[in-house]
């Protein structure tokens, strides 16, 4: 791992002015810091992707398949007649630039490639090649190039700095979305053998073991237990969480970021706690263990494979809906992807909340809801006991998630939560939240420890926002609903705006939760002592 | 360069129509068949070009969403940002389409970097207004030209002309839109040759445009006020251009032709470049589509059956530390 | 999805908006140049005829300000000869009508000066009178 730069350093290496050569002739610089470790082949190998092979982003040779160009071509032309997104985003960029500013990681590094619009010509120019006449006829002065072994270095390079977070397809006048752009480029590289290991890795462990981290299910069962055991600590109530329980209403599922590490845990004691309290009847799957869906950053086809495992599952089990934890692209996946691709999901029913009665008619097709969704259900029909004072020591701000809000478009729910559950709340400036926010810069299978540099630069529109409001209010703590999120932004907040930590909504929720037959609390979910029961 | 480039080939095309129809005469050529040629290349080009990208389905529902989706009863839904509804969809392209809604939201980021870094970001209406400008004016131009085109002339043609030179400066009198339309183009320019960032992402493809239409306008400007031509015989030519009976006036002057020329290059140039903005918009997927995903399922024409890992494999696999932790197994 | 439902009627629409003149025209008769009727007696007007062609709207509107503004109640032409600045008395004692002279053109191409807003045109002379 590289070392990282400090952030006073950091910030005063960010130069906007582009460099005098034409962007054609820069090559990317592999630097430490800046870009992930490739796939192992062994695992590529294992899930039957194309052309597993050893390589290097730093050697000169990257041992490209032999028909390395034949397949590029061919892939290209697939995802050209498949997608008419690809197709349109080609053709109708007219570089007015508005998308430049808007990207987080051109905001944080400068590099003009790093522009949506411009990372969108890094596929332009072989595209204006290979299927324009008057890029064949015109070559570079048609903005055309040939396609050469440094072309495809530099769409690993940009292509794997793009969390498709969706920004800039917000301010496009055309609506052109660099996640497409970057899928594709991605897709395209993947059929080469070319992915990162941060990928491949957790789509390898989603697909076999359940889950992005290969927890097996036995030990997903200990983690469970232990939690339980704090969860008893905290509130004197021993709660059991049902395991591929056959025949339960409900099935729930969450990224595993949320039982794998702090500050994720929080939240996920902070479900278990909910769904005791109101009596759900519902269970989690261990074969399904995973909400979170890497394949997403690799390709539809790893997608697909993974996603297709909830709902095979909750037709096994036989519940009647699925409820979904506090993700980012998991969001995406599910509310933009998962009933075309592996529906119709005409084994379950409409969603209804036992609690209140409320049919969710917005999931009556894919029949899986958001948890936001659900608890601001449950607290707008004062289901559940609430106490927010028990979070007085917490000055909160919340980080709205990219997918969730420009790929659904969550956005009032998450706040009417947190009014409920917490006494001090400042919004960020407008333009960094709801759909017009910020990527915590790790997304996109990017929160990976070798890209730190990048993450850090990435990151800081966001974190520039977190540290205005923790000035000006003394913010402390940052909410997010999104797993990625809980896991990238602590070291993000670490590093620009120390002093704030960050927090799932439902970490809030079952602090202020009040439950029937518990103790009077003395700590936080955390083992914080709560607010007026430090001495 | 790439404006410079742009800028000697727009002058090349108006020499190539002073030479061709002024020094040549070859005004048959000039005033028919290029004029013919061109307007079928476009109107062929524009719908093969539709065509080609509607072969391509769209096999997912990708709406960029801009506010808040439809949910719960009591939360109030952005039915315009992010619609659920046609009707919702066709109100947010209607936006787009006719107030450019997206650019309208753009922003200026600025970096500070003394005393740790501080971002900020303003709003930023000049792209917007200098789009709207221009494209506004290009149609209003593009419509009052009816009154070449059409016998009699239709009220709203002839209502429309009135109202843009309502100012009365003048005589003939000045248009509004002409004077806007060179502030426009002049403003799209300039922020492409002053601003480091678009001068580095911009092709000759995008000054060329620019300097086309500017030449249009200009020719047009000079047609009108200052080297005039018998405006009869213009229209006697388009006439005979759209009644199919074509036929070449003697009296026309070679700005004229130099004038049409440009235009039929336009024309032609339209369907194969970035101008095809204007047929895109409307196919964009992630501005045409309503935001009701989890309500109604979408058809992918080519999803296909991938290979999974089932529950009986993984069981298989697990089975023993499954029964250890008394999780529930389907075999014993 | 291919929602060929919504593009093909889209397509067919633009053909229609984009041809519009081609069609607009079908129905109505042969196009035909406008034809001012001319002075019968007068051969030349106070200036070449082609150069009033293209220029006597500013000629016009250059007696109007010498006569509004300026005072000045007489045009001297590029041969020599003086006449008095006047539509009524000097353009329209040959160009008679202003129906079968004037509107001709500007009504063909949809131009609308506001000479008429103070003059009165004179009174049109109905054929046969």
């Amino acid at each position: 791992m590289s070392k990282l730069p400090k952030p006073k350093d950091l910030a005063s290496s960010i130069n906007y002015t582009p460099p005098r050569e034409h962007w054609m002739d820069i090559k990317p610089e592999f630097r430490p810091g800046t870009y992930s470790y490739p796939a192992k082949p062994q695992l590529v190998e294992k899930m039957g992707f194309p052309n597993p092979h050893e390589w290097s982003p730093t050697d000169e040779d990257w041992h490209l398949p032999e028909n390395w160009q034949e397949i590029v071509y061919n892939t290209f032309r697939d995802r050209l007649e498949k997608y008419r997104s690809l197709k349109v985003f080609m053709d109708i960029c007219v570089r007015c630039g508005a998308c430049a500013d808007k990207c987080h990681y051109f905001i944080g590094s400068g590099d003009p490639k790093n522009m949506p619009v411009l990372r969108a010509e890094l596929l332009r120019s072989i595209y204006r090649k290979d299927f324009t006449t008057f890029g064949k006829i015109l070559g570079r002065f048609g903005g055309a190039r040939k396609l050469t072994e440094d072309v495809i270095k530099e769409w690993f390079y940009y292509f794997y700095q793009c969390t498709e977070c969706r920004r800039c397809s917000l301010f496009c006048p055309y609506g052109i979305d660099t996640a497409e752009i970057t899928m594709m480029g991605r897709e395209i590289l993947h059929e080469l053998g070319i992915s990162i290991n941060w990928v491949m890795e957790p789509i390898y462990n989603c697909f076999h073991v359940g889950n992005h981290i290969g927890i097996p299910p036995h030990t997903f069962k200990d983690i469970v237990d232990f939690m339980c055991d704090d969860i008893e600590e905290i509130t004197g109530i021993r709660i059991e969480v049902p395991l591929n329980k056959k025949g339960a209403e409900v099935l729930f599922v969450t990224p595993s970021g949320d039982y794998f590490a702090d500050p994720g845990t929080y939240t996920f004691m902070g479900y278990l706690m909910l769904f005791h309290e109101i009596g759900l009847d519902y269970t989690m799957s261990t074969y399904a263990a995973e909400g979170g869906n890497f394949g997403l950053f690799n390709s539809f086809e790893a997608m697909k494979r993974l996603n297709a495992k909830i709902y095979a599952e909750a037709k096994r089990l036989g519940v009647k809906w699925i409820l979904g934890g506090e993700c980012g692209h998991m969001w995406r996946v599910i509310h933009q992807y998962m009933d075309t691709m592996n529906g119709p999901a005409d084994f379950l029913e409409v969603p209804r909340s036992p609690i209140t009665g409320t049919v969710f008619h917005n999931a009556k097709s894919t029949k899986m809801v958001h948890i936001c969704e659900f608890t601001a259900d449950l607290i707008k029909h004062g289901a559940i006991k609430l106490d927010p004072s028990r979070n007085d020591d917490l000055i909160v701000t919340h980080h709205d998630s990219c997918n969730p809000s420009r790929a659904m478009g969550l956005l009032e729910e998450p706040r009417y939560i947190l009014k409920h559950v917490c006494n001090h709340f400042y919004e960020m400036p407008e333009q960094t939240i709801r759909e017009q926010t910020f990527c915590c810069g790790s997304g996109a299978g990017l929160n990976n420890d070798e890209f730190m540099e990048m993450r850090m630069r990435g990151g800081l529109p966001r974190a520039n926002a977190v540290k205005y409001v923790h000035d000006k209010y003394g913010v402390n703590t940052l909410t997010c609903i999104c797993a990625i999120d809980r896991a990238a932004l602590p070291t993000l907040m670490d590093y620009w705006v120390p002093g704030v930590r960050v927090a799932g909504i439902h970490e809030l929720v079952a602090n202020a939760l009040v439950m029937k037959g518990e103790k009077e609390r003395e700590t936080n979910l955390r083992g914080e002592p709560l607010p007026g029961k430090e001495g | 360069m790439s404006a410079v480039y742009s800028l000697i080939i727009v002058l090349a095309l108006v020499l190539v129509a002073v030479v061709g129809a002024g020094g040549g005469g070859l005004h048959a050529l000039f005033g028919v068949v290029i004029p013919y040629v061109a307007f079928v290349v476009f109107l062929a080009g524009f719908i093969y070009r539709v065509i080609n990208w509607a072969k391509s389905p769209v096999p997912f529902r990708i709406p960029t969403t801009a506010g808040q989706q439809e949910s719960l009863k009591w939360i109030k839904q952005n039915k315009l940002d992010n619609p659920s509804t046609t009707w919702g969809v066709i109100g947010r392209m209607v936006l787009e389409i006719l107030f450019f809604r997206s650019l309208f939201r753009n922003t200026k980021m600025q970096l500070k970097v003394n005393g740790g870094p501080s971002l900020s970001y303003g709003s930023s209406k000049f792209l917007w207004v200098g789009a709207i400008v221009f494209h506004y004016c290009f149609f209003i131009i593009l419509l009052r030209h009816g009154r070449f085109f059409t016998d009699p002339v239709p009220g709203c043609i002839e209502w429309l002309d009135k109202l843009d030179s309502i100012l009365q400066i003048g005589v003939p009198n000045i248009y509004i839109t002409e004077f806007l339309i060179v502030g426009a183009l002049l403003y799209l320019f300039l922020r492409r040759v002053c601003d480091s960032k678009l001068r580095y992402i911009s092709l000759p493809a995008d000054y060329f445009p620019l300097f086309l239409i500017m030449a249009i306008v200009i020719t047009g400007i000079l047609m009108r006020y200052f080297i005039r031509t018998d405006i009869v015989a213009a229209k006697d030519l388009i006439m005979g251009l759209v009644t199919l009976h074509p036929k070449v006036p003697e009296t026309l002057g070679t700005i004229f032709y130099v004038h049409v020329f440009l235009v039929s290059i336009l024309m032609a140039y339209f369907p194969w470049s970035k101008l095809m903005h204007a047929g895109g918009i409307f196919l964009s997927p992630t501005r045409n589509l309503a935001n009701n995903n989890r309500m109604k399922r979408h058809i992918n024409p080519w999803n296909y059956p991938v290979k999974l890992h089932t529950y009986e494999e993984w069981e298989d696999e697990f089975r023993d530390v499954l029964k250890e932790a008394g999780i529930p197994v389907e075999k014993e | 999805m291919y929602d060929k439902d919504k593009i093909i009627p889209g397509l067919i629409i633009f053909f229609f908006l984009i041809t519009f003149p081609l069609w607009y025209n079908l129905g109505q008769a042969a196009y035909e140049s406008p034809k001012p009727k001319l002075p019968v007696n007068v051969k030349k007007c106070i200036e070449d005829t082609e150069w009033m062609r293209a220029n006597h709207m500013e000629l016009l509107n250059e007696w109007r300000d010498m006569v509004v503004r300026h005072d000045m109640t007489h045009y001297v032409n590029s041969a020599g000869v003086n006449y008095e600045i006047s539509l009524q008395k000097t353009c329209m004692k040959c160009h008679t009508s202003k129906k079968e002279f004037c509107d001709k053109c500007h009504v063909k191409v949809s131009v609308s000066p506001y000479c008429w807003d103070c003059h009165v045109a004179p009174e049109e002379v109905t054929n046969g009178q």
